[in-house]
């Protein structure tokens, strides 16, 4: 306002510092979901390393964890957008499937000479996945057409695609190893192993394998790298925070939070470079939870999607184009879907009609697990990723231990029930 | 005739920090249309509710006697057992049902769960002749008009075999014809012995049908007047006739030129296409100057007020905006928001706030822009932003960080400024801006609107309370039925004189 009478703001701003340690409170709790959440991963996994004698955190598991959750976790990026905005897709597995198809026809039957080039191919499959997206978007937008139902048609429609392109049910592959490397690839050592123990040699003078400690120092730089940006950007926050005196979080807190998430981020990275270094994927997930960390916490497009997922009338009536806005949700949700359908098919080596199949409802399971609410409105991408990575956990865990695919089933099924009757009942009681 | 079928005794309800009703009164005798006159939120509605068991018995004070026989209703099946049917202003109907399917809802002719339609039928019809609507019992409900949906209403009580039948504002959405209509079958209950009470603001239907008047202001019975005795001046005494202490602040109007003006605005209701719902309207508002429009429930003003934010209510909008002289593009709320237009809406829940969302978010939401830079908010600026307007609108929460649902209607009603204050409007239009909020945050309200007056803005008030629109507007016009039907200066304005205007409907006042 141009003409502003009130009062000075430092009076208040003084309140506030008083009112510190109260909201510290109001903020542990409400960030508890988040960390409870963490905490329940932290537990799983511990409880596998435990039941698989030692197999899960041994780098060449991890490494397979990543590649076989990351499809999962990337499409519930795209999903979290969803369902925060107040809708549902369930078309994401076979847009995936269907992709991964167009993907395989175009790199190993279509006569595309240089088109056929992973790198264009890939390209131009994420612009068909936002084409679909918009596609169903429409709809859902101007149209008014429940997504559910949507989707549900697009699902039907995207199977049938990708089943009668790869001409019923064979599989088209192989796929070019440069593809490939999407998944399985790992980078590239440019500064070079560093061996701290040198692996044991035995009387035929084979090294056994397995043996000695050879570190991919690319990866250790890497990671250091970004931990040390970690804690600088978390205290830098902190400080415009404390200069425009709104900090509420006590230091000790603060400081405890940074030193423990950097220390699991390090023993992760230390497993990762002992094995074959950081795997390709987990850097491509890596920038995009970045991303969509940035956009829905910083980014006014995030926040006219939590609001209009909160109250759609309300956020039409403050002015926000709320047609335009459900638009790019699903076309965001397409792109993404496209790029799990590719790192679906660069995993397999091949692309086959059932790549995908039932993967939509482990995404939707990841995100509410992660804590979004079917409402609209409420979730967190780190929630999202985190529930997207106790499915995974669960998956490995479970297949390691030799459990029954029909049982672990039904164990996901009773973590997904569980976990929304816990926030359900803490909401209750909020 | 003169046997009382139901009395009502020293009525007391109490809602958590509002009384509702005090000690009211109501004799009704076997065989007259008893008409409950009394302003919007006088009491009416709630004192039906209890009479109808909606509020059970024990949850407020005082006797009820029905049929000489005390009752104790705990829930709407109980008052229709006796015989009291509720018809309410909302219709009940299931829009994709049949009529007969609608009439006979829970109460089907059946045995064992399996339904006789042609019995369900046969009465139907019986029911519909007698109230005079040539429809098949099969028309599903959607496929006639809100006058004939009334009176399916009244066929489904009549099935209930009805001793006393209650209609809370019968014509309130009808035409003037399906009104007269309605009004003729409520005179030829009467002839058959049927006892019928009419809540009604629309003094000139309750003239020509009611025996008796009864009038309710401020929760309290103030009178019953008999037929002999009723007129519309008495009624309209009877209805305002309270006193104005200092609830509003003083202010000193400085008023400028006209920064805001409507010309011949029409629309036409979103689903019945045929219904006009705001009738060319003209009004212009001055900078610095606060405009009320006064009017009764169903008067068009939120409508009005609607379509003219972003076309956000209506279809086939016809009419031109001014503003500071120029014709205006108000086409979607975002244009209207950036041409420095805001309206706070009545309905401040569902369509003021993220409810799920704290105050912080919520004040930023109208004007993003204005804490971002290249679509990235600047966290530190909304903090500023979110704490000064907290201050300025002295919202009361522990923090910025506080849910709105959690607030109180009068703290999130002023969340609700907060975030239309932060877009920096030109001409400010609320709508109903103090309903189911306490006196003192009442003040609170009248404070920021008088000072954002002197700020040199435009504002609109839309209110159906008189005294409100009387202690803070410079101006008032009077709406009715889609028209503006009265003018004046605040200074010569009284209650009744703007509720002259309205039942009357007469063209300008003088």
């Amino acid at each position: 306002m141009s003409t502003d009478s009130a009062p000075a703001p430092q009076s208040g701003t003084a309140e506030d510092v008083k009112q510190g340690p109260r909201i510290a409170v109001s903020a542990l709790t409400t960030n508890l979901r988040e960390y409870g959440l963490i905490i329940a991963l932290i537990v799983i996994m511990l409880f596998f390393q435990y039941t698989t004698s030692g197999t899960l955190f041994k780098p060449v598991n991890l490494s397979n964890l990543v590649q076989q959750n990351s499809f999962i976790i990337v499409m519930a990026l795209g999903m979290l957008l969803v369902i925060v905005a107040g809708y549902i897709d369930l078309s994401v597995g076979s847009v995936a499937g269907f992709i991964g198809a167009l993907a395989a026809m175009m790199m190993v039957i279509w006569p595309l000479g240089m088109f056929s080039n992973p790198l264009v191919v890939s390209i131009v499959c994420l612009i068909v996945g936002g084409l679909i997206g918009g596609a169903q978007g429409y709809w859902i937008a101007y149209h008014r057409i429940p997504s559910f139902i949507v989707t549900l048609a697009g699902m039907l429609i995207f199977r049938g695609i990708c089943q009668a392109l790869l001409g019923g049910g064979s599989s088209v592959g192989p796929l070019p190893d440069s593809f490939k490397a999407l998944s399985s690839g790992f980078i590239p050592d440019v500064i070079g192993p560093l061996t701290l123990i040198p692996p044991t040699v035995n009387a035929a003078g084979k090294t056994i394998l397995g043996s000695g400690l050879t570190l991919h120092m690319t990866t250790i730089v890497l990671g250091v790298i970004a931990v040390l940006a970690y804690a600088y950007f978390g205290f830098r926050a902190r400080r415009k925070r404390e200069r425009h005196g709104y900090e509420a979080e006590p230091f000790t807190l603060f400081v405890i939070k940074i030193l423990v998430g950097s220390a699991l981020a390090l023993f992760l990275v230390f497993q990762f470079a002992t094995y074959r270094g950081l795997p390709i994927v987990l850097l491509v997930m890596g920038v995009l939870i970045s991303l969509f960390v940035f956009v829905t916490k910083r980014m006014t497009i995030g926040r006219r999607i939590y609001a209009m997922g909160g109250n759609a009338k309300a956020a039409q009536l403050s002015g926000i184009n709320t047609e335009r806005l459900t638009l790019l949700v699903f076309v965001n949700m397409g792109v993404l879907s496209a790029l799990g359908g590719l790192i679906i098919a660069a995993r397999l080596g091949q692309a086959v009609p059932a790549a995908g199949l039932g993967s939509e409802l482990d995404v939707i399971a990841a995100v509410f697990i992660g804590g979004a609410s079917a409402m609209g409105g409420v979730g967190q991408v780190i929630g999202a990723v985190v529930g997207g990575f106790i499915m995974g956990v669960m998956n490995n865990g479970m297949s390691i231990m030799g459990v029954n695919v029909d049982w672990q089933q039904v164990v996901k099924g009773l973590v997904l029930l569980g976990a929304v009757i816990f926030d359900v009942y803490n909401k209750n009681k909020a | 005739m003169t046997s009382t079928i139901l009395e009502m005794r020293d009525i007391t309800k109490t809602f958590p920090g509002v009384k509702a009703l005090s000690n009211v009164n109501l004799s009704v005798e076997e065989g007259e249309i008893h008409a409950v006159v009394g302003e919007n939120g006088a009491g009416k509605s709630t004192l039906m509710k209890v009479l109808s068991g909606v509020y059970p018995s024990g949850t407020y004070d005082g006797q009820i006697i029905f049929q000489g026989q005390e009752c104790h209703f705990k829930g709407i099946h109980d008052s229709e057992h006796k015989g009291i049917v509720i018809i309410h202003q909302e219709l009940a109907l299931v829009p994709m049902l049949s009529i007969a399917e609608n009439i006979f809802l829970g109460n089907e002719h059946a045995s064992y769960g399996v339904i006789d339609w042609d019995a369900n039928e046969a009465r139907t019809s019986g029911l519909l002749k007698k109230v005079g609507l040539k429809e098949d019992p099969k028309t599903l409900i959607t496929h006639i008009g809100v006058g004939k949906q009334q009176l399916v209403e009244i066929a489904k009580a009549l099935s209930k075999e009805v001793k006393l039948l209650i209609l809370d504002e019968p014509t309130a959405s009808l035409s003037e014809k399906d009104s007269q209509a309605l009004l003729d079958l409520l005179l030829e209950f009467k002839r058959q012995g049927m006892t019928s009470i009419l809540i009604s603001h629309k003094l000139n239907e309750v003239n020509r049908v009611a025996d008796k008047v009864t009038v309710i202001r401020d929760g309290r019975t103030i009178e019953t007047l008999p037929r002999k005795d009723i007129s519309e001046d008495r009624i309209i005494t009877s209805m305002v006739g309270r006193s104005l202490d200092d609830r509003y602040p003083p202010r000193e109007p400085h008023i400028g030129d006209v920064i805001f003006e409507v010309k011949d605005w029409s629309v036409y209701h979103p689903i019945h296409a045929e219904r006009q719902v705001i009738k060319s309207i003209d009004l212009k508002v001055r900078k610095g100057e606060v405009v009320g429009i006064a009017g009764l429930m169903g008067a068009g003003r939120t409508e009005f007020a609607m379509s003219l934010f972003g076309r956000s209510y209506g279809r086939r909008i016809s009419g031109e905006v001014l503003l500071n002289g120029k014709p205006v593009d108000l086409s979607t709320v975002g244009k209207a928001v950036q041409n420095g237009i805001a309206y706070v809406t009545e309905d401040r829940k569902t369509y003021g706030l993220n409810l799920i969302d704290h105050i912080k978010h919520n004040v930023t939401l109208a004007n993003l822009a204005g804490v971002s830079n290249g679509g990235v908010i600047d966290d530190m600026r909304e903090m500023s932003v979110a704490n000064d307007y907290r201050k300025k609108t002295n919202i009361r929460a522990s923090s910025v960080y506080q849910l709105t649902g959690n607030l109180s209607g009068g703290n999130q009603q002023k969340v609700v400024l907060s975030k239309w204050l932060f877009a920096d409007p030109e001409v400010l239009i609320l709508d109903e801006p103090t309903r189911g909020i306490d006196v003192g945050a009442k003040y609170e309200i009248y404070t920021i609107i008088a000072r954002l007056a002197a700020e040199g803005k435009a504002i609109i008030v839309i209110s159906s309370e008189m005294p409100e629109l009387l202690g803070i507007s410079d101006r008032i016009y009077v709406m009715n039925e889609g028209r503006i039907v009265g003018e004046m200066a605040a200074s010569d304005a009284s209650q009744e004189k703007i509720m002259r205007a309205i039942v009357r409907g007469e063209g300008k006042a003088s």
